[in-house]
C-alpha cells in the first residue's frame, strides 16, 4: 500500500464514534425515546424524530449481509492490496457497517459468515475499525 | 386523456446530441451548447424561445453558463435536481410542472460530461468529478476502507441479489450482450464496431466481484439535450410529439449508502416511483413496447426490470434469458446500446433514444415495430430513481 490515504474527517456529530475507536470500543447512536440503534450518524432518529440519543456500546459482532472482492483499486492506497474483501456487516444490534477485511482470503468470504471487530491504529489521533472472522467456533462444532 | 395531474400535458419536441467519443477537445460546457443547439434546431425553435432551463448536476454546468452562451433572454425558470444519475428524468418531472403551471413554455434540459477526457473514474476516485453533497457519509465511513466508487458499492447489491434469488453472472452477461447487439446496429454508439459474446463477457476482467468490466457503463465524452413544451404547443412544431404520460421520482431508504439499505436487492427509488408513474399514465407494464433503463451497471438493468414490474422480485435473471430484451424480443431494452455500449451521457441518451423510437424515425433494423409506448428510467446516487412513461401522439 502506498500514497496518501483517504482518512475520515470527523464531524461534531460523529466525533464520539471516532473517540470510542481510539479506546478500541465500537459504539453507535441509540435513540433515547424509542431505543433504536442507528448508523451512520444523524442528528435525529429517523423512526421517531427525537434529537435525544446516547452513544451506546456495541457487541462488535455481526454477520456478512453482502460482500465484494475488489480486483481493481480505485485509490492508489489500495493498489497493492488487491484483491481485497469488503463486506456489508449486519451487527447484532441491527445496524450495518462497511467492513474492511484485510486479512481474509478472498476465496473464503460467504454471506452469513460471523465477523468481529478489530482495530487499526493509524496514529495517536485516529484508530479505524476493521473486521475479522469470528474466533468463536460455530455452534455444533468441537 | 390521462388519468391524473400532468399526464399527457407535456411533450418532448426536440432532441439533440454530440458525437459520443473517447477523447474530445470540447469543454463540458461546449458539449452542452452543441447538444442544446441541436435540440433547438430539431424542435424548430430559437434560443429566444427557451424560457426554462434545467442544468444537470453531474456536469457542473450552471444556468448562468447557458444564459451567457445561448442568450436566453426570456428565461423565467431554472432548477437543478441533485440525485446524481437519477437527475435527468427527475428534472423532466419538474419541467412538466413548470409548463403545466404556466411558469415556462419551452424548457431545455441538457446533460453530458467529459467522462473519458476528465472525469475518468477508473483512473481516480475523486479527480475531475463534480462533488455531490450526499457523498459526505461515504467519504467518512466507507472510502477510507477502499469502498471508493460506484462499481464497488453496487457489487454489494448485485451479490445479495444473487444470494437471495439465484441470479447468475450469465444473467448480467445476457444484458451486456443484448446492449452490445443494439450498439452494433447504432452508428453513434461508441461500441458500434465491437461485437460481444456471452463468453467474451464471462472472460472480461473482474472489477469488483460479481461485476466484470463488460458489466460497466462506458467512460465517454458527450452531451445530449431535449426540449419539452405543452402538448398543445407541440402540435405546431415539426415532429410527432412524444407525450409524457406518467412520471414520478422515488428515493432510497436511507439515501446515503448502499450498505445501509434495508433491502439491498431492490432499487427502491424506482420501486417507489413506478406505481405512481403507471397510475398517472393509466398503463400497466404489459402496455409498454420498449424500455430505456439507466444502466450504470448491468445490475441496474436487471433491478430496474423488477422495479417497474416487468417481472417479479428476483425474476430479473430468468426474464433476460432467451433474447427477451433484445430487438425482436418481447420487451426490447436499451435499444441504442445503453450506457454500457452506446455512451454514458448521464442517462440523457436514453431519453433521446426513446423519442426516436416513438417518432418511428429509426432504420428498420433498429426500430421497435409499431412502438406506441416507452418506459425510461434514471437511477443515481444510492438507488434514487425516476420513472417516465412516454407515448406517441396520434
Ligand atoms: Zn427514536
Amino acid at each position: 500500500m502506498s500514497e496518501e490515504r483517504l482518512l475520515p474527517v470527523p464531524t461534531q456529530l460523529s466525533q464520539p464514534f471516532w473517540d470510542a475507536c481510539r479506546r478500541r470500543e465500537l459504539v453507535a447512536q441509540r435513540c433515547a425515546e424509542c431505543a433504536r440503534f442507528r448508523h451512520y450518524p444523524t442528528p435525529r432518529c429517523p423512526s421517531c424524530q427525537s434529537d435525544r440519543y446516547d452513544w451506546a456500546p456495541l457487541a462488535g459482532r455481526g454477520e456478512v449481509y453482502s460482500y465484494t472482492v475488489c480486483h481493481q483499486a480505485f485509490h492508489p492506497y489500495f493498489a497493492d492490496a488487491v484483491p481485497y474483501v469488503l463486506a456489508t456487516v449486519e451487527l447484532e444490534e441491527g445496524i450495518r457497517m462497511l467492513a474492511f477485511l484485510p486479512d481474509l482470503d478472498p476465496a473464503a468470504i460467504r454471506i452469513g459468515m460471523p465477523l468481529e471487530v478489530c482495530f487499526e491504529q493509524v496514529d495517536e489521533s485516529l484508530t479505524l475499525p476493521c473486521w475479522q472472522l469470528c474466533d468463536e467456533p460455530e455452534a455444533g462444532e468441537g | 386523456m390521462g388519468t391524473t395531474g400532468i399526464s399527457g400535458h407535456c411533450a418532448i419536441v426536440g432532441i439533440g446530441q454530440t458525437p459520443y467519443t473517447r477523447g474530445t477537445e470540447a469543454s463540458t460546457l461546449e458539449l452542452h451548447l452543441q447538444a442544446s443547439l441541436a435540440a433547438l434546431d430539431d424542435a424548430g425553435l430559437a434560443a429566444r424561445d427557451i424560457d426554462g432551463v434545467m442544468p444537470n448536476e453531474l456536469s457542473g454546468v450552471i444556468a448562468e453558463d447557458l444564459i451567457l452562451n445561448l442568450g436566453l433572454d426570456a428565461l423565467r425558470f431554472t432548477s437543478t435536481i441533485r440525485t446524481g444519475g437519477a437527475s435527468f428524468v427527475t428534472a423532466i418531472q419538474s419541467a412538466c410542472l413548470a409548463i403545466h403551471a404556466g411558469v415556462a413554455r419551452h424548457v431545455l434540459l441538457v446533460a453530458g460530461r467529459r467522462g473519458y477526457s476528465e472525469q475518468r473514474i477508473s483512473r481516480s476516485s475523486q479527480g475531475g468529478m463534480v462533488r455531490m453533497p450526499i457523498m459526505r457519509t461515504v467519504d467518512e465511513f466507507e472510502r477510507p476502507f477502499g469502498n471508493n466508487v460506484a462499481v464497488q458499492w453496487f457489487s454489494h447489491a448485485a451479490r445479495r441479489h444473487m444470494h437471495e434469488f439465484g441470479t447468475r453472472p450469465e444473467h448480467f452477461g445476457m444484458i451486456a450482450v443484448a446492449c452490445r447487439k443494439h450498439a452494433n446496429r447504432n452508428p453513434q454508439a461508441l461500441m458500434h464496431a465491437k461485437t460481444m459474446s456471452l463468453e467474451d463477457h464471462q472472460n472480461s476482467r473482474m472489477i469488483s466481484d460479481p461485476i466484470r468490466l463488460f458489466d460497466c457503463s462506458l467512460e465517454t465524452d458527450g452531451g445530449a439535450a431535449i426540449v419539452i413544451t405543452s402538448a398543445e404547443r407541440a402540435r405546431d412544431l415539426p415532429h410527432t410529439p412524444v407525450r409524457v404520460l406518467g412520471i414520478a421520482e422515488g428515493h432510497g431508504e436511507p439515501p446515503n449508502s448502499i450498505t445501509q439499505k434495508r433491502d439491498m436487492t431492490r432499487i427502491e427509488g424506482l420501486w417507489k416511483a413506478a406505481p405512481h408513474a403507471f397510475g398517472m399514465a393509466g398503463l400497466t407494464p404489459a402496455d409498454i413496447d420498449c424500455a430505456q433503463l439507466y444502466d450504470g451497471f448491468t445490475w441496474h438493468t436487471l433491478g430496474s426490470l423488477e422495479a417497474l414490474g416487468f417481472c417479479g422480485i428476483g425474476e430479473g435473471g430468468p426474464f433476460v434469458e432467451g433474447g427477451r430484451i433484445e430487438l425482436g424480443g418481447e420487451l426490447p431494452v436499451n435499444t441504442a446500446g445503453g450506457l454500457v455500449s452506446e455512451a454514458h451521457v448521464s442517462g440523457a441518451n436514453h431519453v433521446v433514444e426513446a423519442v426516436r423510437q416513438l417518432r418511428h424515425s429509426l432504420p428498420p433494423d433498429r426500430q421497435v415495430p409499431d412502438c406506441e409506448t416507452c418506459a425510461v428510467t434514471s437511477e443515481g446516487d444510492f438507488h434514487e430513481g425516476a420513472v417516465m412513461l412516454l407515448g406517441r401522439s396520434r
